[in-house]
């Protein structure tokens, strides 16, 4: 028997929410909305069993109204909404515990959400606010009116196991074949397996080839990264010089060995890189995107790439202890008649995305301390999702061999059809009729199993449990049991895997990306210690089989055959690709640059990649663990952006703190990827010194997302990015110890701009000297660090004024001195506030920290040769302002050598203004200036707060 | 001797590592135990001097923050917490663990009663993290909290669910009978007075639109107290961002550790 019963808070702030953003999406007549929460309960439960149910459990007494065992009666449109039967449904799972604590019969649960629609809608109005507010229907089943409920299936075990017939197919058949399998191989790989079994004497299996694809795909083993590449370089007086590099990662991971500090741990080889925070104490590092899940279903897409950055983390036995992100969206304001069909709306996709990724760091415990939010055209059909996560681990606790006879183990969450073809997915591109073609590649996470992987992991670590451990991501256990087998064989039973559900095929079971999973190599004698662990944290164990030291994959489903093949063809099997790259420089423009006013420094300071996104921030937790230090906004109204995180482990020793920031510049790259990769190395290092971070001790990952390597464009600007990052590891002495590419993102043809995130992982030697960009005070003076330069190509200003630039800022051919100098006087105490420059220049550096202080500033801006507006918002690399005591001018000054001069000073006044020198004087702070630009502060604090220009 | 405080853990639970820190720091010592094995008698209710529910996301918070972890306080644990009760040891409740507390029913109390307070979904209808100002009522009835009654505290909140909410005017008015615990204050970056001035009902200064800036509530007998804000991440120096002047969560901690003593 199955019975509904509604709920509804009558005032659920959920409804206004629709209320608020029906106008967004061109409804106007929706005056109210009623959310109520709708379960079928399926069950033998007496009428005295269901109410207990009821009112010890679904119910609140205080805000709640209720219909038991019948329909609420509809006070407008009705439209109704559940997830796909089978999805991570956690309301109905606790709903399901929850009877067996009250001692009821057991009964299965179904949930979904009810909307009534109040106002004068038409039935096209319902149809929108259906499409783009409340349903997704890559994952959820929508109607207008009631929803019948729909449990998942209950089909029997399905032990099929299909060859794939590869022997008489042609060229055009195996392409045919990649592409409906979205195997995302091409035809050398495919001609490559069809060689393979042709030897072997029999077809692949269904399981084999999927295998292959998983493990082949360019999510797992980097095909680009790895290829052959030859690049045509054309520079923009048409000198042509051709180039051969032989891997682009091998080039990476080089630069690593050469600069080989000794605080390095680990690099390249694992989930994480690890760095050491003191003699005790190591930290692992890592960012991940998840980018196409992301664009398809936001709060999911976002939601497990945390989960699955967060599992890298726990992969190399680091307890997470914290998380960052940086999001690239299309303009939150896009006219709908601008958005390509099959793509969401940029603003309902960041909407999803920061919900998503606060739901799952704030469920975990960690605080999302780091990140950037950037908005421009090119990301509207294929947004970023970068996810980052941090961890800590006794040194020498990570254990990476797995031995002959240990037991393969999996912990964590169960298996469904969610998460198929994940890893294939995202090394294609996308176009409208993916969502029919990939939807089950998205899914929803489930925080709370993870967080159970988090604390069983960290204790059979210390009980040194087991001898290996990885995450299960991409590719699922076909990757993760693959890859950890790799040197010596497994074999491995599915039949034992806990499903969601029943009814999935071996091949789905055996590559399926379910969420919340790591695998682990455990000794036969410590699994009783393991299941007493894990009983203890709510975690379900799953014994999948053995190392057997054959050197083969083995998978069977009970006494089925489904995988044999040895893992020399599995790992060494793929071909290495041969491609091709171009890169043109752009041709030098002429600026003319505006005679600045007021108005433009607000424009600046309001736009969208500059004004706060404090409404985002305060979404997720950034105080948990109680270790943060330097929080991301900053000054006595907690509104003014901080340039890094600082946070102190909890649990470690003395007053060391760890600092992280990144880097991110993709408008450069349109002109030069070479010196986009240096100038967003500089950005992380001078904001990493702007907290107190030492520069000389800072390690780095890379995050490439990019367009389809395939085409020699893409390719080119991709491989000078490379260059420009091996380039500037070695002038900044920064190893890179992880990364990820993510290619293929293109919608339709049109590529994202190339976008490389540089993250950047230090430390602070004394927290107690952090400082931030509000900590001054009236009287200070203020300083600028570095020089300007005359090249607007890629700054924010050419872009909101249309200056048409091309030429970027030449990067820094030795920035270390000048960072050591700074930290050095951070750390003597005797710098109060800092903020680096970046998108709008001094202006916006001083304008912003003169808002996140509430204090006026007067500043005459050097101009080194240049006209005041380009000196004023240019965006060249290395310089930080300051500010310092007055009675410390002359130790500022030996401290900083020749790098810093005098800016100016803070006031307290309502002001900020900049004047320029008056040329016949010279260019000395002293000498007469001329008043330039006066902005009272209230009109900063709007523009820059709330993105308002009066 | 330093006193034993259980910090009872949860699925989902996670405010816990912080919250043992700050007893650690106001002498006591804390043990944290899954509900898991207080169920099977691992770890003992009754071996411990006083109760610290944590925060988090208890079973994710589903069905309700705190709901699930609330039924089984009252399904397994119904008799130790009365034992406990009885004895007049301190429970404290931060966050998730206040949560709990009012589900449970055991505040404002008596547990098995009608439940006429609740925590519900914010005003703004968000997760919201930042920092706030609190008053310890100096009228509330609790003993122990009544040693830092009418100080302020500067700590995070970090919730969606923590509107206080009441059933009508004669709870109101029944909270403000000595059961307000803690309120939010007005936290203006320049105060133009010394005196505290509360929060009014103001967004962000009331972060979640509880009723008369109700930010925590204790019990008829005082012993269990709960609020939403974390005075545990502000209880060193350093924790404290800039930004209005404001004292640490300690005193608080003390102050329990030392009527569990």
């Amino acid at each position: 028997m199955t019975v509904r019963i509604d709920v509804t808070a009558p005032d659920d702030p959920r409804g206004s929410s629709v209320v608020a953003n029906a106008p967004l999406v061109g409804v106007a007549g929706l005056t109210a909305c009623r959310v109520t929460r709708v379960h079928h309960v399926d069950g033998d439960l007496t009428d005295a069993e269901l109410d207990r149910l009821c009112h010890e459990v679904l119910i609140d007494p205080v805000v709640d109204e209720a219909v038991i065992d019948g329909v609420t009666p509809a006070r407008g449109r009705v439209v109704e909404v559940a997830l796909m039967p089978g999805a991570t449904d956690p309301d109905a799972r606790e709903l399901e515990r929850a009877a067996v604590n009250l001692g009821l019969p057991d009964i299965r649960v179904v949930t979904a959400r009810r909307y009534d629609l109040i106002g004068d809608l038409s039935d096209t109005d319902v149809a929108t606010l259906t499409r783009r507010l409340l349903a997704n229907d890559t994952i959820e089943i929508s109607t207008e009116g009631e929803l019948p409920a729909e449990f998942a299936g209950t089909a029997a075990a399905d032990v099929r196991v299909d060859p794939v017939p590869l022997a008489d197919l042609g060229d055009d058949d195996l392409l045919r074949l990649s592409k409906d399998r979205v195997l995302s191989l091409d035809l050398t790989e495919m001609q490559t397996i069809q060689g393979h079994f042709a030897t072997e004497g029999r077809p692949p299996t269904d399981a084999e080839l999927e295998t292959l694809a998983q493990t082949w795909s360019e999510h797992c083993v980097h095909k680009t990264f790895r290829a052959r590449i030859n690049l045509t370089h054309t520079s923009s007086t048409g000198e042509v010089t051709v180039s051969f590099h032989d891997g682009l990662l091998p080039a990476l991971r080089e630069v690593t060995e050469e600069l080989d500090p000794p605080w390095l741990r680990s690099a390249f080889v694992d989930d994480a890189g690890i760095v050491a925070f003191d003699d005790d104490v190591d930290i692992a590092f890592k960012v991940e995107t998840h980018n196409h899940p992301s664009a398809l279903e936001p709060f999911g897409g976002a939601n497990t790439g945390v989960g699955g950055v967060v599992r890298d983390v726990i992969g190399v036995s680091a307890r997470p202890i914290a998380c960052t992100d940086v999001l690239c969206f299309g303009p939150a304001d896009l006219p709908d008649h601008e958005l390509p069909t099959g793509v969401l709306h940029p603003r309902r996709i960041r909407d999803g995305v920061v919900a998503g990724i606060g739901d799952y760091g704030n469920k975990l415990g960690l605080p999302t301390v780091n990140g950037a939010v950037l908005y421009d055209r090119g990301y509207v059909g294929n947004p970023l999702v970068y996810c980052g996560a941090l961890g800590i681990l006794p040194h020498g606790s990570h254990p990476t061999e797995p031995q002959v006879g240990d037991r393969i183990i999996s912990l964590g969450g169960r298996v469904g059809r969610d998460g198929i073809h994940g890893a294939t997915f995202s090394s294609a591109g996308m176009d409208a009729s993916t969502v029919d073609h990939v939807g089950s590649a998205v899914q929803i996470g489930d925080p709370i199993t993870e967080k159970g992987l988090i604390e069983v992991i960290e204790r059979a670590r210390d009980a040194q449990l087991y001898n290996a451990i990885t995450d299960c991501g991409a590719g699922g256990f076909s990757s993760s049991v693959g890859e950890m087998g790799e040197d010596l064989g497994v074999d491995v039973d599915l039949s034992v895997v806990p499903l969601k559900y029943p009814g999935l095929q071996p091949w789905e079971i055996w590559i399926s990306e379910a969420q919340e999973r790591i695998v682990i190599a455990v000794p036969p004698a410590n699994l009783d210690a393991l299941q007493a662990l894990c009983d203890a944290w709510d975690v379900e164990v799953t014994d999948l089989g053995r190392f057997t030291g054959d050197e083969r994959l083995v998978v069977r489903h009970g006494a089925t055959g489904v995988v044999d093949m040895p893992m020399s063809f599995l790992h060494d099997g793929i071909p290495r690709r041969e491609m091709t790259a171009a890169w043109t420089d752009p041709a030098p423009t002429d600026v003319t640059a505006p005679v600045p006013t007021a108005e433009h420094v607000l424009q600046l300071l309001a736009h969208p990649n500059v004004a706060s996104k404090e409404d985002i921030i305060r979404r997720y937790d950034h105080e948990v663990r109680g270790g943060t230090v330097v929080r991301p906004y900053v000054g006595p109204e907690a509104d003014g952006p901080a340039d890094a995180a600082v946070l102190k482990p909890l649990g470690t020793d003395g007053h060391k703190a760890v600092v992280l920031s990144n880097g991110i510049c993709p408008s450069v790259g349109r002109h030069d990827p070479h010196a986009m990769a240096l100038l967003a190395m500089d950005e992380a290092v001078r904001n990493l010194v702007a907290v107190g971070g030492d520069p000389d001790q800072v390690a780095v990952l890379d995050n490439f997302c990019w367009g389809d390597p395939t085409k020699s464009d893409r390719l080119g600007s991709l491989v000078r990015a490379v260059q420009g990052c091996t380039d500037g590891a070695r002038t900044y002495r920064m190893p890179f110890i992880s990364g990820k590419d993510s290619l293929f993102n293109e919608f339709d043809g049109e590529a994202i701009p190339g976008t490389l995130l540089i993250s950047a992982l230090g430390l602070v030697p004394d927290l107690r000297r952090a400082i931030d960009s509000a900590g001054m005070q009236p009287g200070d003076d203020l300083w600028l660090v570095g020089t300007h330069e005359g090249a607007l190509g890629g700054s924010l200003a050419s872009d909101v004024f249309g200056l048409g630039a091309t030429q970027v800022p030449a990067p820094l051919d030795d920035p270390l001195p000048r960072y050591r100098a700074i930290h050095a006087a951070i750390r003597d105490g005797k710098i109060t506030a800092a903020h680096d420059c970046s998108e709008g220049g001094v202006a916006v550096a001083v304008a912003e920290m003169a808002v996140a202080a509430r204090l006026g500033v007067s500043v005459v801006v050097p101009v080194d040769g240049l006209d005041p507006f380009t000196a004023l918002v240019n965006e060249a690399p290395g310089r930080l302002v300051l500010s310092a005591a007055r009675e410390h001018r002359d130790l500022v000054e030996a401290f900083l050598g020749g790098f810093g001069r005098r800016l100016g000073e803070v006031t307290a006044g309502d002001d900020i203004v900049f004047r320029v020198p008056d040329n016949t004087d010279g260019d000395g702070i002293e000498s007469l200036s001329l008043e330039l630009i006066r902005i009272p502060l209230a009109d900063a604090v709007a523009a820059n707060t709330k993105g308002v220009v009066q | 001797m330093s006193v034993p405080i259980l910090i009872p853990h949860a699925s989902g639970t996670n405010r816990d590592l912080e919250a043992a820190q700050a007893i650690e720091l106001a002498g006591g010592k804390p043990t944290i135990a899954h509900v898991n094995e207080l169920r099977s008698g691992a770890v003992k209710i009754a071996d411990h001097a006083a109760i610290l529910l944590p925060g988090g996301f208890s079973y994710g918070d589903a069905l309700g923050a705190g709901g699930r972890l609330a039924l089984e306080l009252r399904t397994w644990f119904a008799d130790e917490l009365a034992a406990a009760a009885q004895a007049g040891r301190p429970m404290l409740g931060i966050c998730n663990g206040f949560q709990v507390l009012v589900k449970a029913g055991l505040l404002p109390g008596p547990m098995g009663g009608p439940r006429s307070v609740t925590l519900t979904e914010n005003a703004e209808g968000r997760f919201e993290c930042r920092w706030v100002t609190l008053k310890v009522e100096p009228s509330c009835r609790s003993g122990w909290l009544g040693v830092v009654g009418g100080t302020t505290i500067r700590c995070p909140i970090a919730h969606g669910e923590g509107r206080v909410a009441v059933a009508d005017d004669a709870v109101a008015a029944r909270l403000e009978d000595g059961l307000v615990a803690f309120r939010y204050l007005a936290d203006g970056a320049r105060p133009t007075s010394d005196e505290p001035v509360a929060a009014g009902g103001a967004y962000p200064a009331n972060p979640n639109g509880s009723v008369n800036d109700i930010a925590g509530i204790c019990d008829d007998a005082g012993n269990v107290v709960g609020l939403m804000p974390h005075p545990e991440d502000h209880v060193l120096d350093w924790q404290r961002p800039s930004g209005p002047e404001g004292g640490s969560g300690l005193p608080l901690f003390e102050a329990f550790v030392a009527a569990a003593r």
